[in-house]
């Protein structure tokens, strides 16, 4: 049993390699938002869960538990008001985006006022 | 066995947390440098909950979760301030 804990956190370690690396590489803000965001949500779970199920004795489950749900809960809300802010605060988007809805929304409610 | 791959683990992390630093420094806007510090806010506190399985203390959970709270209302922070001013 300990082995498999510690081959889920040597996964969750990976991923979270991975996040950093895709932070250092995207072009731009948006891009970096969403590794550093989505991966390091999941790098974290694995290795929390991993060390809680590697130590079943040491009476940790339930406040790691509470620290899984309290991170999969915030992350995806302060990176969205990060984004929401960066966008307005007019920081652009890189060369190769296709597509960028919220500009779109923006115009025309800003139309629809006048 | 088992505590060398946490081991490995542990050293894995540091090095993704040593990169993200790096962004952090060189980060071009303000938004670059948030995201960076929330990411490694997250890293470090996968860090905390191996140093409380390392020396078995369970008061050490207690900081990460506080840390978890403090980061999500900073960058909550710097979002508001980033949208409208203070």
């Amino acid at each position: 049993m300990e082995l498999f804990g510690s081959i889920i956190t040597l996964i969750g370690s990976i991923v979270l390699l991975l996040s950093a690396l895709g932070l250092l590489r995207m072009p731009d803000v948006y891009n970096r938002m969403q590794t550093g965001t989505k991966a390091t949500t999941l790098g974290t779970i694995l290795f929390l869960s991993g060390i809680s199920l590697g130590h079943p004795e040491c009476g940790c489950l339930g406040k790691i538990l509470v620290l899984i749900l309290f991170v999969v809960l915030t992350n995806p809300v302060s990176s969205n008001a990060l984004a929401r802010a960066a966008h307005f605060a007019g920081i652009k988007l890189t060369d190769r985006s296709v597509k960028d809805d919220l500009q779109k929304d923006n115009m025309e409610k800003n139309e629809e006022e006048k | 066995m088992a505590n060398l791959i946490y081991y490995i683990a542990a050293i894995i992390a540091l090095v993704s947390i040593t990169l993200v630093f790096i962004r952090m420094i060189i980060g071009p806007t303000i938004a670059d440098r948030t995201v960076a510090l929330d990411c490694m806010t997250i890293i470090a506190i996968s860090l905390i909950v191996f140093v409380a399985y390392l020396t078995e203390r369970i008061i050490y959970l207690d900081v990460a979760i506080v840390y978890a709270l403090i980061s999500f209302i900073g960058v909550i922070a710097i979002a508001r301030y980033m949208e409208r001013g203070i």
